[in-house]
């Protein structure tokens, strides 16, 4: 497909300004750009057909089933668009009167309320932008907790092996040091781990249950008991809260710290990989260390800074609420339900063709391992996944987590109907016999998208990161 | 009462019996008895659609739309093309995430491709990634990029947006690095105290125009951090940049900024998006995503994710920063919103943007009381006196339907953008006359 700038051509105009009705002004020649960007000229028609072509050629919730293991691909519903379209608040300049605003602050103090309340925490502040950005919150949290005790040793924040990428990273951000726990033969904390890593350098545990296989740690009272006594705060990564929601909260848990993926479990769309929020609540004691922005809110002496400017992704919220009000109580409480419940059932038809690789009941999703088969067939989890493309199913994320070798992990959400879980069942069970019948084939799918497998490893060492220009 | 969940009581029922267990609640096993629980959470029952929509309406409508916007610093009220927000509410690519299988996205990796160069090309730089969350935090990431063991120091500039200033001061006392603020004199930046930077200096952050508008002597503070050893961060508003020096023919290395004047509404504060372009020796520092040219197996034209190394899935904690979603919508928008322009219209935007605020500058000017602060050139935002208590100043003009300058101290800072006309801006000068009694 050509680029944007294969179809320019010289002097076409979509949008063209007004003609100024000022007297003439030149910008003072030294501050004058001498050389124009070489910005992409076409007509309206031509800019809505090519991103009409591109919109052929990607791949959303609505164009079919998405189990992206960790990513919770549930439905986007229309009506949160509608809202965050509503003028009273798209329109709305972040440094308005506050009397002037009082509905934006409303929607902050309702989705504060709601999800606190969901997560079982007592304050909440909306300003990070993601999930990561979350971590990062909380973990200045951590930080500001420890240095206003005078317990500045701590630097050390425990992360089991099966986290995400985000998890280590961000510690680093803070200036921590990251050791690594061990997982269990379930993919749960290791205890007796735990136990020999915690001392007074502890700062804290960052942990997401259900964990990153898909299974609530049934030792989680132990655990976060263990952390508070010796000394340390433990932080809730919410990558995984669709599963337990009206269920079970993180602040009953023993958790101190929580951050939210708005855009998984509260249904905002992922855009393509954003604009997503991760609003992070605390209990009462890390309170007085929350972000705020700076020119719009009191400054709490002991708040952390500010990590973006203002309020955060705010139309991200409005969606957020929209769709809290909308489940309710028992909406909530069922929505989690039959997220676990899709997982079960399709892990239990696909089983089989493909165990489990914690063969037991699972959360919200589930994990499968190629390892076998891979060296058996030569048949690995990228084959199954590009092979699923051919099925019209975006397939699950591929080797996470990294405690399990050729992983693929399956998170199908609530919003799935049976037929398609069913039809996915039968797809891995085409897959399976493909693999028996003729594994080499595998390596060639997919055969049916716009392009097929591409050469990542070219890409990295020679990096072609922007069009060049003829000339 | 809405709840988007397709299975009926019966096929919910027959799903369960299918893996052997009675009700929902025996799925929870795991859950100590002690948490589990006995009835939800305390939250109100559901909404229809109907109902949800008429509660968020009301609630909107506490807040007070103006249709007049004479406020900048840092959100800008400018036109947006009717095609922008047609082509991005497209649902596939509303509903997609992160393009990881490159097969199916094509679309969506190409569009971030296109919007890499679209930002290289405004900037003057040589790579770009695939954006951050907004200009603050692009800012603190640049920052961080410009870490080494023997440079950490941080110079940041004291006419930068104070939350600009403030997002890159938590990063600093996050990762543990000296962080100083650049003085300025008469509303722009002390280049004196650029001089002698220290040998651990790691960047100098500038912003252009800065907070309260004025261009900054910005090319001879990038030499400054040069001569030094240090690398030379500018903050920029991408409008500005239809007819004004980029930060790659001013010398900078690394050019970052808000992008929500690129066709984003203002949306009280987010979600924006932070654009980060960089010199080419500088790429492999980069936050974030990088979407690159690539071929398939029969040598077709292909987008994948690249740079994979300097990420957090791979690198863990050693990772170039935490970023892992960016804001690819808001990045789409914004190249949707640069392709309806063009070159010629964001050269047309940003004059008019100029004309329009000098001219509003010098008929304010002639009013008693709002006298320009500062003596130096601007682009669209200035700062003025104000011969009342601005605070009410500011409540009469709302009544007014307008919202006025940003009130900073007993000052006021007005932005000026294309959606005023001259007509507009006498009107504006009228009731201004009025409120004030000049």
């Amino acid at each position: 497909m050509k680029l944007i700038f294969e179809r320019s051509v010289e002097g076409r105009r979509t949008f063209q300004m007004p003609a100024s009705t000022f007297p003439k002004k030149e910008l003072p020649d030294a501050l004058k750009r001498k050389q124009q960007a070489r910005l992409p000229e076409l007509s309206e028609v031509a800019i809505s057909r090519h991103y009409t072509q591109l919109a052929k050629q990607a791949f959303g919730v609505n164009s079919g089933f998405y189990p992206l293991g960790s990513c919770t691909m549930k439905y986007n519903p229309r009506v949160n668009e509608v809202v965050a379209g509503l003028p009273g608040f798209a329109r709305m300049h972040p440094l308005q009167p506050k009397d002037t605003a009082k509905g934006c602050h409303e929607v902050l103090d309702r989705a504060r309320k709601v999800l606190c309340e969901i997560t079982g925490m007592d304050d909440m502040t909306f300003q990070p932008a993601a999930g990561a950005h979350g971590e990062y919150v909380g973990l200045l949290l951590m930080k500001k907790y420890h240095e206003k005790r005078g317990d500045t040793q701590r630097t050390r924040v425990l992360i089991p092996d099966s986290a995400h990428g985000t998890n280590p990273a961000s510690a680093a951000m803070v200036g921590f040091t990251v050791t690594h726990l061990p997982s269990d033969s379930e993919g749960c904390v290791d205890l007796e781990a735990l136990k020999a890593n915690l001392d007074d350098t502890v700062a804290g545990l960052m942990l997401t249950n259900p964990n990153t296989v898909g299974i609530f740690d049934p030792n989680i009272l132990e655990i976060t008991r263990l952390v508070h006594e010796a000394g340390g705060l433990n932080y809730y990564d919410g990558a995984n809260l669709n599963a337990i929601m009206g269920w079970v909260r993180p602040g009953d848990m023993g958790f101190d710290i929580v951050h939210l993926n708005l855009h998984k479990t509260f249904s905002t769309p992922h855009g393509g990989g954003g604009p997503g929020a991760g609003p992070v609540g605390c209990k009462e004691r890390l309170r007085p260390f929350l972000p705020h922005s700076h020119m719009g809110e009191e400054r709490n002496a002991d708040s952390v800074g500010q990590v973006r400017a203002f309020y955060g992704n705010f139309l991200v919220v409005a969606r957020a609420l929209t769709y809290a009000l909308t489940l309710g109580k028992e909406g909530i409480t069922q929505t989690s339900g039959m997220a676990v419940l899709n997982a079960n059932y399709l892990m239990r038809k696909i089983e089989p063709y493909f165990t489990p690789y914690y063969n037991r009941i699972c959360m919200h999703e589930f994990v499968i391992s190629l390892d076998k088969i891979k060296r058996q067939k030569g048949v690995g989890a990228l084959d199954v996944a590009k092979c699923l493309l051919d099925y019209g199913m975006h397939p699950p994320t591929m080797y996470f987590p990294l405690i399990v070798p050729e992983a693929l992990m399956v998170e199908p959400t609530e919003t799935e109907n049976r037929e398609t879980l069913d039809d996915a069942a039968k797809a891995f069970g085409q897959i399976h016999q493909m693999i028996q019948d003729n594994p080499d084939s595998l390596h060639d799918c997919p055969t049916t998208t716009p392009i097929g497998r591409p050469d990542e490893v070219g890409a990295a060492r020679n990096p072609i990161v922007r069009y060049s220009f003829p000339d | 009462m809405g709840s988007y969940l397709p299975s009926t009581q019966n096929e919910q029922k027959q799903m369960l019996e299918a893996i052997g267990l009675k009700e929902l609640k025996d799925l929870f096993v795991d859950v100590p008895k002690k948490v589990l629980l006995k009835d939800s959470v305390d939250i109100k029952p559901g909404l229809s659609e109907l109902g949800v929509r008429r509660e968020m309406e009301r609630i909107a409508a506490k807040n007070t739309v103006f249709q007049t916007v004479l406020r900048g610093a840092g959100t800008y009220d400018h036109h947006i093309p009717a095609i922008v927000s047609t082509v991005t509410a497209k649902e596939e690519f509303l509903t997609t995430y992160t393009p990881y299988q490159a097969e199916i996205s094509q679309g969506v990796l190409q569009s971030i491709f296109e919007y890499q160069t679209m930002i290289c090309e405004l900037t003057g730089m040589d790579v770009s990634n695939a954006s951050v969350y907004d200009g603050a935090s692009a800012a603190a990431e640049a920052v961080m990029m410009t870490q080494t063991r023997a440079r950490e120091r941080v110079f940041v500039a004291s006419t930068a947006h104070p939350e600009v200033i403030e997002t890159i001061r938590t990063y600093c006392w996050g990762r543990e690095v000296p962080f100083e603020l650049i003085p300025q004199k008469n509303g722009l930046l002390d280049l004196s105290a650029l001089e002698n930077l220290p040998a651990d200096t790691a960047c100098v952050y500038v912003q252009q125009p800065n907070f309260f508008g004025l261009f900054e002597e910005a090319g001879q503070a990038a030499e400054l951090a040069h001569k030094a050893g240090a690398k030379a961060i500018m903050g920029v508003y991408p409008i500005s940049l239809g007819i004004c020096k980029s930060p790659g023919e001013l010398g900078f290395d690394i050019a970052v900024g808000e992008g929500q004047p690129l066709g984003i509404p203002m949306s009280w504060g987010g979600p924006y998006l932070g654009f980060m372009a960089a010199k080419k020796d500088m790429m492999r520092m980069l936050p974030g995503r990088i979407a690159g040219e690539t071929k398939d197996k029969q040598g077709r034209r292909a987008y994948v994710l690249t740079l994979q190394a300097r990420e957090q899935h791979i690198r863990r904690e050693k990772a170039s920063s935490n970023v892992c979603t960016n804001q690819a919508l808001c990045a789409m928008t914004a190249a949707v919103y640069m392709a309806a322009m063009g070159p010629q219209g964001m050269a047309e935007v940003a004059q008019l943007n100029y004309e329009a605020a000098h001219y509003f500058a010098e008929e304010l000017g002639k009013l008693k009381g709002f006298k320009r602060v500062h003596k130096a050139e601007f682009f669209n935002e200035f700062l003025t006196e104000c011969p009342m208590d601005v605070h009410k100043f500011e409540k009469e003009m709302a009544k007014r339907g307008i919202l006025c300058g940003l009130t900073v101290d007993d000052k006021l800072l007005w932005c000026v953008t294309e959606k005023m006309d001259k007509q507009a801006i006498d009107e504006v000068i009228d009731i201004i006359k009025e409120v004030s009694g000049k």
